[in-house]
Protein backbone atom coordinates (compact mmCIF):
# COMPACT_ATOMS: atom_id res chain seq x y z
CA UNK A 1 0.00 0.00 0.00
CA UNK A 2 1.33 3.78 -0.51
CA UNK A 3 1.86 6.34 2.18
CA UNK A 4 -0.50 9.64 1.27
CA UNK A 5 1.17 10.99 4.55
CA UNK A 6 4.55 10.15 6.47
CA UNK A 7 6.32 11.51 9.04
CA UNK A 8 9.83 10.50 10.08
CA UNK A 9 11.03 11.61 13.72
CA UNK A 10 9.01 14.96 14.28
CA UNK A 11 10.38 16.30 17.61
CA UNK A 12 8.88 20.32 17.54
CA UNK A 13 9.47 22.42 21.02
CA UNK A 14 6.99 25.10 20.86
CA UNK A 15 9.72 26.94 23.44
CA UNK A 16 13.53 26.57 23.04
CA UNK A 17 13.14 26.92 26.89
CA UNK A 18 10.18 23.75 27.39
CA UNK A 19 11.64 21.31 29.03
CA UNK A 20 9.88 18.57 27.53
CA UNK A 21 9.61 18.58 23.94
CA UNK A 22 5.19 18.91 22.56
CA UNK A 23 6.43 15.93 19.79
CA UNK A 24 9.60 13.84 20.47
CA UNK A 25 10.52 11.64 17.82
CA UNK A 26 6.94 10.97 16.37
CA UNK A 27 6.72 8.72 13.13
CA UNK A 28 3.50 7.12 11.69
CA UNK A 29 2.08 6.95 8.19
CA UNK A 30 -1.71 6.92 6.35
CA UNK A 31 -1.89 5.03 3.50
CA UNK A 32 -4.24 6.14 0.43
CA UNK A 33 -7.59 5.65 1.55
CA UNK A 34 -7.16 4.57 5.16
CA UNK A 35 -9.07 6.31 8.44
CA UNK A 36 -6.54 6.58 11.15
CA UNK A 37 -7.71 8.27 14.09
CA UNK A 38 -5.08 9.55 17.13
CA UNK A 39 -6.41 9.29 20.55
CA UNK A 40 -4.62 10.61 23.84
CA UNK A 41 -5.06 12.75 26.71
CA UNK A 42 -5.64 17.00 26.51
CA UNK A 43 -1.91 18.00 25.88
CA UNK A 44 -0.06 14.92 24.91
CA UNK A 45 0.19 16.72 21.21
CA UNK A 46 -1.61 15.51 19.23
CA UNK A 47 -2.99 18.75 17.46
CA UNK A 48 0.40 19.87 17.10
CA UNK A 49 0.72 16.98 15.09
CA UNK A 50 -2.30 17.45 12.86
CA UNK A 51 -0.59 20.87 12.62
CA UNK A 52 3.34 19.64 11.25
CA UNK A 53 1.11 17.97 8.32
CA UNK A 54 0.34 20.87 6.74
CA UNK A 55 3.31 23.27 7.59
CA UNK A 56 0.95 25.67 10.16
CA UNK A 57 4.10 24.15 12.41
CA UNK A 58 7.72 23.54 11.27
CA UNK A 59 8.95 20.82 13.13
CA UNK A 60 12.73 21.31 14.58
CA UNK A 61 14.01 17.97 13.50
CA UNK A 62 12.44 15.15 11.19
CA UNK A 63 10.58 15.22 7.83
CA UNK A 64 7.34 14.93 6.83
CA UNK A 65 5.99 13.96 3.66
CA UNK A 66 2.50 14.34 2.28
CA UNK A 67 0.72 12.72 -1.27
CA UNK A 68 4.74 12.38 -2.63
CA UNK A 69 5.77 15.59 -1.73
CA UNK A 70 8.16 17.02 0.89
CA UNK A 71 7.06 19.39 3.20
CA UNK A 72 9.36 22.34 2.64
CA UNK A 73 8.42 25.82 1.62
CA UNK A 74 8.30 25.58 -2.53
CA UNK A 75 5.87 22.54 -1.82
CA UNK A 76 3.70 23.93 1.51
CA UNK A 77 1.05 25.26 -1.09
CA UNK A 78 0.56 22.42 -3.26
CA UNK A 79 0.74 20.34 0.31
CA UNK A 80 -2.38 22.35 1.31
CA UNK A 81 -4.12 22.09 -1.36
CA UNK A 82 -3.98 18.71 -0.78
CA UNK A 83 -5.42 18.89 3.04
CA UNK A 84 -8.05 20.19 4.12
CA UNK A 85 -8.88 20.69 8.57
CA UNK A 86 -12.07 21.02 10.38
CA UNK A 87 -11.38 22.70 13.70
CA UNK A 88 -12.99 21.96 17.78
CA UNK A 89 -14.79 25.23 17.34
CA UNK A 90 -17.32 25.35 14.98
CA UNK A 91 -17.97 28.97 15.48
CA UNK A 92 -14.24 30.23 14.96
CA UNK A 93 -14.06 28.40 11.20
CA UNK A 94 -16.68 30.92 9.56
CA UNK A 95 -16.05 34.17 7.23
CA UNK A 96 -18.91 34.01 4.49
CA UNK A 97 -22.35 35.69 5.42
CA UNK A 98 -24.11 33.05 4.07
CA UNK A 99 -23.43 29.34 3.86
CA UNK A 100 -22.82 28.98 0.26
CA UNK A 101 -20.13 32.21 0.19
CA UNK A 102 -18.89 30.28 3.03
CA UNK A 103 -17.83 27.24 0.92
CA UNK A 104 -16.98 29.59 -2.08
CA UNK A 105 -14.55 31.61 0.17
CA UNK A 106 -11.86 28.61 -0.35
CA UNK A 107 -12.29 28.33 -4.14
CA UNK A 108 -12.20 32.08 -4.71
CA UNK A 109 -8.93 32.28 -2.78
CA UNK A 110 -7.69 29.88 -5.50
CA UNK A 111 -9.21 31.71 -8.24
CA UNK A 112 -11.56 29.28 -9.69
CA UNK A 113 -13.91 30.54 -12.80
CA UNK A 114 -17.27 31.42 -10.91
CA UNK A 115 -19.37 28.82 -13.09
CA UNK A 116 -17.46 25.89 -11.72
CA UNK A 117 -17.57 27.70 -8.31
CA UNK A 118 -20.88 27.41 -8.71
CA UNK A 119 -21.23 24.13 -9.53
CA UNK A 120 -18.62 23.07 -6.60
CA UNK A 121 -20.67 24.96 -3.97
CA UNK A 122 -23.75 23.11 -4.75
CA UNK A 123 -22.25 20.29 -5.22
CA UNK A 124 -20.20 20.08 -1.83
CA UNK A 125 -23.60 21.23 -0.17
CA UNK A 126 -25.62 18.49 -1.83
CA UNK A 127 -22.34 15.83 -0.13
CA UNK A 128 -23.02 17.23 3.33
CA UNK A 129 -26.77 17.55 2.68
CA UNK A 130 -26.98 20.98 3.36
CA UNK A 131 -28.47 22.46 0.11
CA UNK A 132 -31.00 23.74 1.55
CA UNK A 133 -29.43 26.11 3.88
CA UNK A 134 -27.38 27.42 1.00
CA UNK A 135 -28.62 31.33 1.28
CA UNK A 136 -28.99 30.99 5.22
CA UNK A 137 -26.50 33.09 7.91
CA UNK A 138 -24.02 30.62 9.14
CA UNK A 139 -24.62 31.59 12.71
CA UNK A 140 -28.62 30.39 12.86
CA UNK A 141 -27.02 26.66 12.45
CA UNK A 142 -26.74 24.44 15.15
CA UNK A 143 -23.34 22.94 15.91
CA UNK A 144 -23.86 19.90 13.67
CA UNK A 145 -25.08 22.01 10.47
CA UNK A 146 -21.95 24.54 10.84
CA UNK A 147 -19.31 21.50 11.24
CA UNK A 148 -21.17 20.13 8.31
CA UNK A 149 -20.61 23.43 6.30
CA UNK A 150 -17.23 23.43 7.38
CA UNK A 151 -16.82 19.92 5.81
CA UNK A 152 -18.56 21.39 2.38
CA UNK A 153 -15.80 23.78 2.38
CA UNK A 154 -12.84 21.27 2.45
CA UNK A 155 -15.09 18.95 -0.01
CA UNK A 156 -15.15 21.82 -2.86
CA UNK A 157 -11.46 22.16 -2.76
CA UNK A 158 -11.65 18.34 -3.44
CA UNK A 159 -8.43 17.98 -1.17
CA UNK A 160 -6.78 14.36 -0.73
CA UNK A 161 -6.76 13.89 2.95
CA UNK A 162 -9.31 15.11 5.39
CA UNK A 163 -8.17 16.22 9.03
CA UNK A 164 -10.38 16.48 11.87
CA UNK A 165 -9.42 17.59 14.66
CA UNK A 166 -11.84 17.28 17.89
CA UNK A 167 -14.11 18.32 14.90
CA UNK A 168 -17.42 16.59 17.12
CA UNK A 169 -16.26 17.46 21.13
CA UNK A 170 -18.02 20.37 21.27
CA UNK A 171 -21.73 19.18 19.89
CA UNK A 172 -24.77 17.69 21.44
CA UNK A 173 -24.86 13.61 20.82
CA UNK A 174 -26.89 14.37 17.77
CA UNK A 175 -24.69 16.99 15.92
CA UNK A 176 -21.58 14.25 16.50
CA UNK A 177 -23.49 11.58 15.17
CA UNK A 178 -25.00 14.01 11.94
CA UNK A 179 -21.09 14.75 11.59
CA UNK A 180 -19.70 11.22 11.97
CA UNK A 181 -22.78 9.78 8.94
CA UNK A 182 -20.75 12.56 7.02
CA UNK A 183 -17.78 11.73 6.84
CA UNK A 184 -18.18 8.64 6.77
CA UNK A 185 -20.14 9.08 3.36
CA UNK A 186 -17.98 11.48 2.07
CA UNK A 187 -15.03 9.62 2.57
CA UNK A 188 -16.59 6.88 0.45
CA UNK A 189 -17.73 9.03 -2.50
CA UNK A 190 -14.47 11.54 -2.53
CA UNK A 191 -11.83 8.54 -2.03
CA UNK A 192 -10.25 10.63 0.58
CA UNK A 193 -7.69 9.49 3.47
CA UNK A 194 -9.08 10.51 6.82
CA UNK A 195 -7.22 10.99 10.23
CA UNK A 196 -9.35 12.06 13.30
CA UNK A 197 -8.14 13.41 16.53
CA UNK A 198 -10.54 12.61 18.88
CA UNK A 199 -12.04 11.66 22.51
CA UNK A 200 -15.02 9.70 20.85
CA UNK A 201 -15.26 6.26 21.15
CA UNK A 202 -17.74 6.06 18.30
CA UNK A 203 -15.04 8.07 16.30
CA UNK A 204 -12.52 6.00 16.74
CA UNK A 205 -14.46 2.79 16.46
CA UNK A 206 -14.55 4.26 12.69
CA UNK A 207 -11.01 4.39 12.01
CA UNK A 208 -9.38 0.87 10.47
CA UNK A 209 -6.06 2.17 12.79
CA UNK A 210 -5.70 4.02 16.18
CA UNK A 211 -2.81 5.74 17.25
CA UNK A 212 -2.50 6.78 20.87
CA UNK A 213 0.10 9.71 21.92
CA UNK A 214 0.90 10.51 25.59
CA UNK A 215 3.44 13.50 26.84
CA UNK A 216 4.46 13.87 22.67
CA UNK A 217 5.23 10.61 21.93
CA UNK A 218 3.33 7.86 19.79
CA UNK A 219 3.09 5.22 22.50
CA UNK A 220 0.53 2.89 21.01
CA UNK A 221 -0.88 1.73 17.73
CA UNK A 222 -3.64 -1.14 16.68
CA UNK A 223 -7.05 -1.95 15.29
CA UNK A 224 -10.05 -0.69 17.34
CA UNK A 225 -10.41 -4.15 18.62
CA UNK A 226 -6.98 -4.22 19.99
CA UNK A 227 -6.43 -0.66 21.52
CA UNK A 228 -10.31 -0.99 22.86
CA UNK A 229 -9.66 -4.23 24.96
CA UNK A 230 -7.51 -1.99 27.26
CA UNK A 231 -10.31 -1.69 29.15
CA UNK A 232 -10.19 1.28 32.16
CA UNK A 233 -7.13 2.11 30.47
CA UNK A 234 -8.28 3.89 28.05
CA UNK A 235 -9.67 6.68 30.03
CA UNK A 236 -5.86 7.16 30.49
CA UNK A 237 -5.22 7.60 26.88
CA UNK A 238 -7.80 10.01 26.51
CA UNK A 239 -10.81 8.01 25.22
CA UNK A 240 -14.31 7.02 26.72
CA UNK A 241 -14.90 3.82 28.00
CA UNK A 242 -16.99 2.05 26.14
CA UNK A 243 -20.09 1.20 27.43
CA UNK A 244 -19.56 -2.59 27.65
CA UNK A 245 -16.33 -2.16 29.23
CA UNK A 246 -17.94 0.07 31.83
CA UNK A 247 -20.64 -2.90 32.86
CA UNK A 248 -17.65 -5.30 32.57
CA UNK A 249 -16.02 -3.84 35.02
CA UNK A 250 -19.22 -3.25 37.06
CA UNK A 251 -20.03 -6.96 36.89
CA UNK A 252 -16.42 -7.95 37.69
CA UNK A 253 -16.33 -5.46 40.73
CA UNK A 254 -19.92 -7.55 41.70
CA UNK A 255 -17.80 -11.05 41.62
CA UNK A 256 -18.57 -12.17 38.56
CA UNK A 257 -16.09 -13.50 36.37
CA UNK A 258 -15.88 -12.02 32.55
CA UNK A 259 -14.08 -12.59 29.36
CA UNK A 260 -11.02 -10.70 28.98
CA UNK A 261 -11.12 -9.89 24.94
CA UNK A 262 -13.11 -6.68 23.87
CA UNK A 263 -17.03 -7.18 23.58
CA UNK A 264 -18.79 -4.86 21.96
CA UNK A 265 -22.68 -4.58 23.02
CA UNK A 266 -23.47 -7.67 20.63
CA UNK A 267 -20.63 -9.31 22.50
CA UNK A 268 -21.96 -8.90 25.36
CA UNK A 269 -25.80 -10.11 24.86
CA UNK A 270 -23.88 -13.07 23.04
CA UNK A 271 -22.06 -13.31 26.21
CA UNK A 272 -24.67 -12.90 28.60
CA UNK A 273 -26.91 -15.67 26.10
CA UNK A 274 -24.09 -18.59 26.46
CA UNK A 275 -24.17 -17.23 30.25
CA UNK A 276 -27.81 -17.64 30.63
CA UNK A 277 -27.77 -21.18 28.94
CA UNK A 278 -25.67 -22.58 30.78
CA UNK A 279 -28.28 -24.12 33.12
CA UNK B 1 -32.57 27.20 49.12
CA UNK B 2 -35.40 26.45 46.83
CA UNK B 3 -36.29 28.40 43.63
CA UNK B 4 -39.49 28.09 42.10
CA UNK B 5 -40.96 29.51 39.11
CA UNK B 6 -44.38 30.12 38.44
CA UNK B 7 -46.24 30.47 34.93
CA UNK B 8 -42.33 32.13 33.68
CA UNK B 9 -42.51 33.44 30.32
CA UNK B 10 -39.56 35.63 29.19
CA UNK B 11 -40.15 37.51 25.45
CA UNK B 12 -36.94 39.49 23.99
CA UNK B 13 -37.98 43.08 23.36
CA UNK B 14 -41.12 43.05 23.81
CA UNK B 15 -43.40 45.17 22.42
CA UNK B 16 -41.31 46.11 19.11
CA UNK B 17 -41.90 44.49 15.92
CA UNK B 18 -38.56 42.33 16.70
CA UNK B 19 -40.33 40.54 19.59
CA UNK B 20 -39.30 37.04 19.67
CA UNK B 21 -40.81 34.70 22.94
CA UNK B 22 -37.80 32.59 24.20
CA UNK B 23 -40.04 30.54 27.12
CA UNK B 24 -43.61 30.68 28.02
CA UNK B 25 -45.94 29.43 30.74
CA UNK B 26 -42.77 27.57 32.50
CA UNK B 27 -43.59 25.79 36.59
CA UNK B 28 -40.73 24.21 37.79
CA UNK B 29 -38.87 23.77 41.69
CA UNK B 30 -35.38 22.96 42.34
CA UNK B 31 -35.79 21.82 45.92
CA UNK B 32 -32.66 22.93 48.41
CA UNK B 33 -29.81 19.91 48.47
CA UNK B 34 -31.02 18.25 45.03
CA UNK B 35 -28.84 17.73 41.91
CA UNK B 36 -31.12 18.95 39.31
CA UNK B 37 -30.74 18.01 35.91
CA UNK B 38 -31.99 20.14 32.91
CA UNK B 39 -31.42 18.68 29.31
CA UNK B 40 -33.20 19.86 25.67
CA UNK B 41 -31.32 21.02 22.82
CA UNK B 42 -30.34 24.08 21.36
CA UNK B 43 -32.51 26.30 21.37
CA UNK B 44 -35.14 24.70 24.10
CA UNK B 45 -34.75 27.90 26.07
CA UNK B 46 -32.12 26.52 28.61
CA UNK B 47 -30.12 29.56 28.47
CA UNK B 48 -32.56 31.91 29.20
CA UNK B 49 -34.25 29.78 32.14
CA UNK B 50 -30.26 29.95 33.85
CA UNK B 51 -31.14 33.37 33.54
CA UNK B 52 -33.86 33.72 35.89
CA UNK B 53 -31.98 31.34 38.18
CA UNK B 54 -30.22 34.35 39.63
CA UNK B 55 -32.17 37.29 38.63
CA UNK B 56 -29.86 38.41 35.57
CA UNK B 57 -33.31 38.52 33.87
CA UNK B 58 -36.53 39.34 35.40
CA UNK B 59 -39.40 37.26 33.76
CA UNK B 60 -41.74 39.54 31.55
CA UNK B 61 -44.48 36.72 32.79
CA UNK B 62 -45.02 34.93 36.09
CA UNK B 63 -42.82 35.03 39.17
CA UNK B 64 -39.53 33.26 39.83
CA UNK B 65 -38.99 32.91 43.61
CA UNK B 66 -35.45 32.29 44.93
CA UNK B 67 -35.29 31.46 48.28
CA UNK B 68 -37.63 34.39 49.84
CA UNK B 69 -37.05 36.81 46.87
CA UNK B 70 -40.28 37.11 45.10
CA UNK B 71 -39.15 38.58 41.61
CA UNK B 72 -41.54 39.55 38.78
CA UNK B 73 -41.51 42.29 35.55
CA UNK B 74 -41.95 44.63 38.29
CA UNK B 75 -39.11 43.53 40.68
CA UNK B 76 -36.31 46.69 40.99
CA UNK B 77 -33.23 45.91 40.47
CA UNK B 78 -32.03 46.96 44.11
CA UNK B 79 -30.48 44.33 46.40
CA UNK B 80 -30.37 41.64 43.36
CA UNK B 81 -26.42 41.88 44.30
CA UNK B 82 -26.94 39.55 46.86
CA UNK B 83 -29.40 36.72 44.86
CA UNK B 84 -26.05 36.19 42.23
CA UNK B 85 -23.76 35.72 45.71
CA UNK B 86 -26.29 33.23 46.79
CA UNK B 87 -27.12 31.42 43.06
CA UNK B 88 -23.45 31.33 41.20
CA UNK B 89 -23.57 30.38 38.00
CA UNK B 90 -20.65 28.99 35.68
CA UNK B 91 -21.85 29.51 32.42
CA UNK B 92 -20.24 27.78 28.88
CA UNK B 93 -16.50 27.85 28.39
CA UNK B 94 -15.72 30.00 31.86
CA UNK B 95 -11.89 29.71 31.28
CA UNK B 96 -12.38 32.79 28.93
CA UNK B 97 -13.46 35.08 31.51
CA UNK B 98 -10.05 34.44 33.37
CA UNK B 99 -8.11 37.80 33.19
CA UNK B 100 -5.90 38.45 36.88
CA UNK B 101 -2.11 37.98 36.40
CA UNK B 102 -2.44 35.07 38.89
CA UNK B 103 -4.41 32.55 39.79
CA UNK B 104 -4.87 33.55 43.02
CA UNK B 105 -6.22 37.21 42.76
CA UNK B 106 -8.37 35.74 39.75
CA UNK B 107 -10.27 33.34 42.41
CA UNK B 108 -10.40 36.39 44.91
CA UNK B 109 -11.50 38.98 42.32
CA UNK B 110 -15.27 38.00 43.07
CA UNK B 111 -14.92 38.16 46.79
CA UNK B 112 -13.56 41.77 46.50
CA UNK B 113 -16.12 42.99 44.66
CA UNK B 114 -18.65 41.67 47.70
CA UNK B 115 -16.32 43.65 49.74
CA UNK B 116 -13.66 41.25 50.99
CA UNK B 117 -10.07 42.70 51.68
CA UNK B 118 -7.24 41.54 49.37
CA UNK B 119 -5.82 39.71 51.95
CA UNK B 120 -9.03 37.70 52.90
CA UNK B 121 -9.52 37.05 49.24
CA UNK B 122 -6.70 35.62 48.71
CA UNK B 123 -6.63 33.55 52.07
CA UNK B 124 -10.09 32.24 50.47
CA UNK B 125 -8.41 31.11 47.35
CA UNK B 126 -6.05 29.42 49.06
CA UNK B 127 -8.79 27.76 50.86
CA UNK B 128 -10.82 26.81 47.59
CA UNK B 129 -8.08 24.93 45.22
CA UNK B 130 -7.57 21.97 46.80
CA UNK B 131 -11.52 21.43 46.66
CA UNK B 132 -11.00 22.19 42.87
CA UNK B 133 -8.11 19.62 42.69
CA UNK B 134 -5.56 22.09 42.53
CA UNK B 135 -2.74 22.48 45.05
CA UNK B 136 -1.03 25.77 46.74
CA UNK B 137 1.30 26.19 44.40
CA UNK B 138 -0.94 27.52 41.51
CA UNK B 139 -1.52 30.33 43.24
CA UNK B 140 1.57 32.67 41.76
CA UNK B 141 0.55 31.00 38.45
CA UNK B 142 -0.61 32.88 35.30
CA UNK B 143 -4.16 31.19 34.40
CA UNK B 144 -2.76 31.93 30.99
CA UNK B 145 -0.07 29.20 31.49
CA UNK B 146 -2.37 26.30 32.82
CA UNK B 147 -4.07 23.35 30.55
CA UNK B 148 -7.69 23.71 29.36
CA UNK B 149 -8.78 21.56 32.03
CA UNK B 150 -7.08 23.39 34.88
CA UNK B 151 -8.26 26.88 33.77
CA UNK B 152 -11.66 25.47 33.90
CA UNK B 153 -11.51 25.03 37.61
CA UNK B 154 -9.96 27.98 38.56
CA UNK B 155 -12.92 30.23 37.27
CA UNK B 156 -15.26 27.11 38.95
CA UNK B 157 -13.14 28.05 42.28
CA UNK B 158 -13.65 31.75 41.47
CA UNK B 159 -17.59 31.17 41.37
CA UNK B 160 -17.28 29.22 44.69
CA UNK B 161 -15.59 31.73 46.26
CA UNK B 162 -19.01 33.73 47.00
CA UNK B 163 -19.98 30.89 48.98
CA UNK B 164 -22.75 30.01 46.75
CA UNK B 165 -25.69 27.63 48.13
CA UNK B 166 -26.62 26.99 44.78
CA UNK B 167 -24.21 25.99 41.84
CA UNK B 168 -25.57 26.32 38.45
CA UNK B 169 -23.47 24.38 35.57
CA UNK B 170 -24.03 25.12 31.88
CA UNK B 171 -22.19 22.10 30.06
CA UNK B 172 -19.30 22.28 32.77
CA UNK B 173 -17.54 19.36 30.84
CA UNK B 174 -18.10 20.53 27.23
CA UNK B 175 -14.53 20.49 25.67
CA UNK B 176 -12.63 18.20 28.62
CA UNK B 177 -10.73 15.13 27.80
CA UNK B 178 -13.16 11.96 29.22
CA UNK B 179 -10.67 12.02 32.66
CA UNK B 180 -10.64 16.10 32.66
CA UNK B 181 -14.75 15.12 32.65
CA UNK B 182 -14.51 12.41 35.44
CA UNK B 183 -12.82 14.34 37.83
CA UNK B 184 -15.13 17.88 36.81
CA UNK B 185 -17.79 15.59 37.42
CA UNK B 186 -17.18 14.18 40.43
CA UNK B 187 -15.64 17.16 42.24
CA UNK B 188 -19.30 18.53 41.68
CA UNK B 189 -20.68 15.61 43.10
CA UNK B 190 -18.88 15.47 46.53
CA UNK B 191 -19.47 18.96 46.49
CA UNK B 192 -23.34 18.43 46.23
CA UNK B 193 -22.85 14.95 48.93
CA UNK B 194 -20.06 16.45 51.77
CA UNK B 195 -21.02 20.48 51.08
CA UNK B 196 -24.85 20.27 50.43
CA UNK B 197 -24.75 22.30 47.47
CA UNK B 198 -27.98 22.94 45.00
CA UNK B 199 -26.49 21.66 41.95
CA UNK B 200 -28.44 22.51 38.67
CA UNK B 201 -27.03 21.06 35.85
CA UNK B 202 -27.16 21.75 32.14
CA UNK B 203 -26.01 18.52 30.21
CA UNK B 204 -26.58 16.57 26.66
CA UNK B 205 -24.94 13.93 28.65
CA UNK B 206 -28.05 11.22 29.48
CA UNK B 207 -24.72 8.67 31.22
CA UNK B 208 -24.54 12.17 33.41
CA UNK B 209 -28.04 12.56 34.18
CA UNK B 210 -28.27 8.89 35.17
CA UNK B 211 -25.46 8.85 37.28
CA UNK B 212 -25.44 12.08 39.39
CA UNK B 213 -28.90 13.82 38.86
CA UNK B 214 -32.04 12.65 41.29
CA UNK B 215 -34.41 15.40 39.56
CA UNK B 216 -34.83 16.51 36.23
CA UNK B 217 -36.32 19.37 33.14
CA UNK B 218 -36.99 18.37 30.43
CA UNK B 219 -37.00 21.45 28.18
CA UNK B 220 -38.12 21.48 24.32
CA UNK B 221 -39.20 24.95 22.22
CA UNK B 222 -39.34 27.29 25.36
CA UNK B 223 -41.08 25.22 27.69
CA UNK B 224 -41.28 21.86 30.52
CA UNK B 225 -42.55 19.05 29.08
CA UNK B 226 -41.73 16.75 31.68
CA UNK B 227 -40.18 16.57 35.24
CA UNK B 228 -39.37 14.31 38.05
CA UNK B 229 -36.64 11.98 39.22
CA UNK B 230 -34.68 10.72 35.92
CA UNK B 231 -35.52 6.90 36.73
CA UNK B 232 -39.68 7.88 36.19
CA UNK B 233 -38.80 9.81 32.95
CA UNK B 234 -36.03 7.73 31.61
CA UNK B 235 -38.44 4.82 31.83
CA UNK B 236 -40.44 6.63 28.61
CA UNK B 237 -37.28 6.07 26.35
CA UNK B 238 -40.28 5.81 23.43
CA UNK B 239 -41.29 9.40 24.05
CA UNK B 240 -37.85 10.43 24.17
CA UNK B 241 -36.66 8.87 21.08
CA UNK B 242 -39.08 10.69 19.69
CA UNK B 243 -37.94 14.48 21.06
CA UNK B 244 -34.59 13.28 19.76
CA UNK B 245 -33.26 13.22 23.58
CA UNK B 246 -32.08 9.41 23.83
CA UNK B 247 -31.52 7.38 27.19
CA UNK B 248 -28.38 6.54 29.17
CA UNK B 249 -26.34 3.41 27.70
CA UNK B 250 -27.48 1.40 31.16
CA UNK B 251 -31.42 2.30 30.33
CA UNK B 252 -30.51 1.29 26.31
CA UNK B 253 -29.23 -2.26 27.28
CA UNK B 254 -31.58 -3.06 29.74
CA UNK B 255 -34.32 -2.68 27.63
CA UNK B 256 -32.08 -4.76 24.87
CA UNK B 257 -31.97 -7.41 27.49
CA UNK B 258 -35.71 -7.03 28.32
CA UNK B 259 -36.08 -8.32 24.19
CA UNK B 260 -33.95 -10.86 23.90
CA UNK B 261 -34.60 -12.45 27.48
CA UNK B 262 -37.76 -12.09 28.14
CA UNK B 263 -36.05 -9.93 31.78
CA UNK B 264 -37.60 -7.16 33.60
CA UNK B 265 -35.54 -4.49 35.31
CA UNK B 266 -37.30 -3.32 38.31
CA UNK B 267 -36.15 -1.05 39.66
CA UNK B 268 -35.01 0.40 35.76
CA UNK B 269 -31.42 0.44 36.44
CA UNK B 270 -29.51 3.92 35.84
CA UNK B 271 -25.87 3.29 36.71
CA UNK B 272 -23.36 0.31 35.73
CA UNK B 273 -23.47 -1.16 39.12
CA UNK B 274 -27.12 -1.34 39.34
CA UNK B 275 -27.60 -3.02 35.89
CA UNK B 276 -24.92 -5.02 36.98
CA UNK B 277 -26.57 -6.38 40.42
CA UNK B 278 -29.34 -6.93 38.49
CA UNK B 279 -27.77 -8.77 35.84
CA UNK B 280 -26.09 -11.23 38.10
CA UNK B 281 -29.44 -11.85 40.00
CA UNK B 282 -30.86 -12.97 37.05
CA UNK B 283 -27.79 -15.81 36.03
CA UNK B 284 -28.53 -19.09 36.27
CA UNK B 285 -25.71 -19.87 38.93
CA UNK B 286 -24.86 -16.76 40.47
CA UNK B 287 -21.05 -15.33 40.44
CA UNK B 288 -19.60 -18.31 38.08
CA UNK B 289 -21.49 -17.86 34.60
CA UNK B 290 -18.48 -18.06 32.83
CA UNK B 291 -16.41 -20.62 34.41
Amino acid sequence: MTEIIRLDNITYKYDDEDQRPALQDVSFSVNWGEWVAIIGPNGSGKSTLAKTINGLIEPDSGEVEVGGLMLNEKNVWSIREMVGMVFQNPDNQFVGSTVQDDVAFGLENLGIPRDEMIERVRNALEKVNMLEFAEREPARLSGGQKQRVAIAGIVALRPAIMILDEATSMLDPQGREEVLRTVKEVKEEENLSVLSITHDIDEAAAATRILVMRDGQMIQEGSPESIFSYGEQLVEMGLDLPFPERLKASLKKQGLNVPHDYLTEEGMVDWLWTSVSKM
Amino acid sequence: MDIRFQDVGYTYQKGTPFESKAIYDIDLSIKDGSFTAIVGHTGSGKSTVLQHLNALKKPTEGTVTIGDRVITNLSENKGLKSLRKKVGIVFQFPEAQLFEETVGKDIAFGPKNFGMSEEEGLEKARELLPLVGLDETFMERSPFDLSGGQMRRVAIAGVLALEPEVLVLDEPTAGLDPQGRKEVMNMFHSLYKNKGLTIVLVTHQMDDVAEYADHMIVLEKGTVMKEGHPREIFKEAGWLASMQLGVPSTVKFAHELEEKFEWTFDPLPLTTDELAAQIIEKLPTRGGASV
